[in-house]
């Protein structure tokens, strides 16, 4: 099982049965993949529809019916179209229970920076500062570190997404939870130690508890 | 009754330096004929108000390809390297906006509104040079009203009194810059008899459109 699996697998235990939830494009949308059967939520794109759907069989697209990544989808029976006013009403105004979204870094204080790399990479932060600011519950869905170098720190050194605490960082290596403390490392992935995390962290970890190994949807 | 207008000639009624706000998600939702006759048409030094900038060859991407874009106020541009590409060597002013917030200001404008209160920003490069007001205990940024010369919008159907209805997830921006232009130009896949649209399935009342294009051949 490669790290985003793991990652995809480890984020769709937080979904909860009832619950709307935004996944983000990339590896948070792999998360729609793992839910367990009797877990029944309805998937919202921003673009605009509440339901989202799997993928339609290929020559069967409906060329008015994409997700946020602009990829074919299909939607869900009792789903709903909807206008960006609306999709940004819901975020904003704490009808969404759960984004997922992908981070570039996420520091001591809980806050994410996941839209813009000054001078390299400048894509807009779309809808991602209304998610982050708005949903009830923020879990940031990311590779531990890039290239090698941590992405949990001290203090972000990328622009910041918002001035708001996650709720949960889900990574191959750890499940860690940012609080009034500090990040409070919660459980370790498969096979990896509290000392391999810490290693691969150069934000100061909490360590309270016996560490359990994460379970997997 | 309006009469419906050849896509060339509602091109022609666009002078150079005009502000359009210009609907779609990536492409979804965009008026493709009216931005190919604005293409053929090379009138520009336009700015676009709009969610993104699409993809090079797609929508809003083919007037960015064109050189006709001299402003550009977008939530994302991520998908479109050319328009990144522009805005580095200077070609483009680009203005990032957050999506909640760009979809909010120009309901603002088209509303009657003289801004929008919204958490979002708050404490990230978003709030540089904007006024942050305290109501009830909670910070908000004021972001002010966006109106444009032209609304371009693209719509499932229009009657002949030019009531629009609007097809899964190409909803997005259309139906709120169908209030925020001084003229309102849209674009049906198909025109219908008055009364073959329900009056609940109307989205944007005809009293908002000002020019209708002829039926695609």
């Amino acid at each position: 099982m490669d790290a985003k699996e793991i990652i995809a697998r480890r984020v769709a235990l937080e979904v909860k049965d009832g619950m709307l939830v935004n996944l983000g494009i990339g590896l948070p949308s792999m998360v729609a993949n793992f839910l367990p059967d009797d877990v029944d939520v309805f998937f919202q794109a921003e673009n605009g529809v509440i339901g989202l759907g799997a993928r339609p069989p290929e020559g069967m697209e409906d060329a008015d019916l994409t997700d946020a990544g602009g990829a074919f989808v299909t939607a869900v029976p009792g789903a709903a179209s909807i206008d960006s006013a609306m999709s940004f009403g819901l975020i904003r105004g704490g009808h969404l229970d759960m984004t997922v979204l992908g981070g570039l870094q996420v520091d001591e204080r809980g806050y994410l920076a996941n839209w813009m790399v000054p001078g390299k990479m400048v894509p807009g932060m779309g809808g991602a500062m209304d998610l982050v600011s708005g949903a009830k519950r923020v879990v940031v869905a990311m590779v531990h570190t890039q290239k090698g170098k941590p992405k949990i720190v001290p203090e972000c050194t990328l622009p910041l997404t918002a001035l708001r605490r996650i709720s949960l960082i889900v990574t191959e290596m750890a499940v860690i939870q940012p609080t009034e403390e500090g990040l409070v490392l919660r459980e370790t992935g498969p096979g990896v130690t509290v000392e391999q995390v810490q290693e691969a962290t150069s934000a100061k970890l909490i360590v309270r508890d016996a560490i359990q190994e994460m379970k997997l949807a | 009754m309006k009469t419906a207008t050849k896509v060339e000639a509602a091109a022609e009624l666009i002078p150079e330096g005009s502000t359009l706000l210009i609907g779609g998600f990536m492409g979804v939702g965009s008026p493709h004929r009216l931005i190919d006759a604005l293409v053929a048409r090379g009138v520009g030094g336009f700015t676009v108000v709009a969610n993104d900038t699409a993809m090079p060859g797609t929508g809003i991407g083919k007037l960015v390809t064109a050189g006709l874009i001299a402003r550009a106020i977008v939530s994302h541009i991520g998908l479109n390297p050319e328009t990144q590409a522009k805005m580095i060597s200077g070609e483009i002013d680009v203005d990032l906006v957050p999506q909640g917030t760009l979809v909010e200001r120009i309901r603002a404008g088209g509303v009657g509104l003289g801004g929008v209160l919204t958490a979002t920003g708050l404490g990230t490069s978003v709030e540089e040079g904007k006024r942050v007001v305290e109501v009830e205990g909670k910070r908000f940024l004021l972001e002010t009203p966006i109106r444009g010369d032209f609304a371009l919008i693209a719509a499932k159907s229009a009657d002949y009194k030019g009531n629009l209805e609007y097809s899964l997830t190409a909803h997005n921006f259309n139906p709120v810059m169908a209030l925020a232009a001084d003229t309102v130009i849209a674009e049906p896949h198909t025109i219908l008899p008055v009364g073959a649209i329900p009056p609940d399935a109307v989205k944007t009342p005809g009293v908002l459109v000002d020019h209708l294009l002829e039926r695609e051949h």
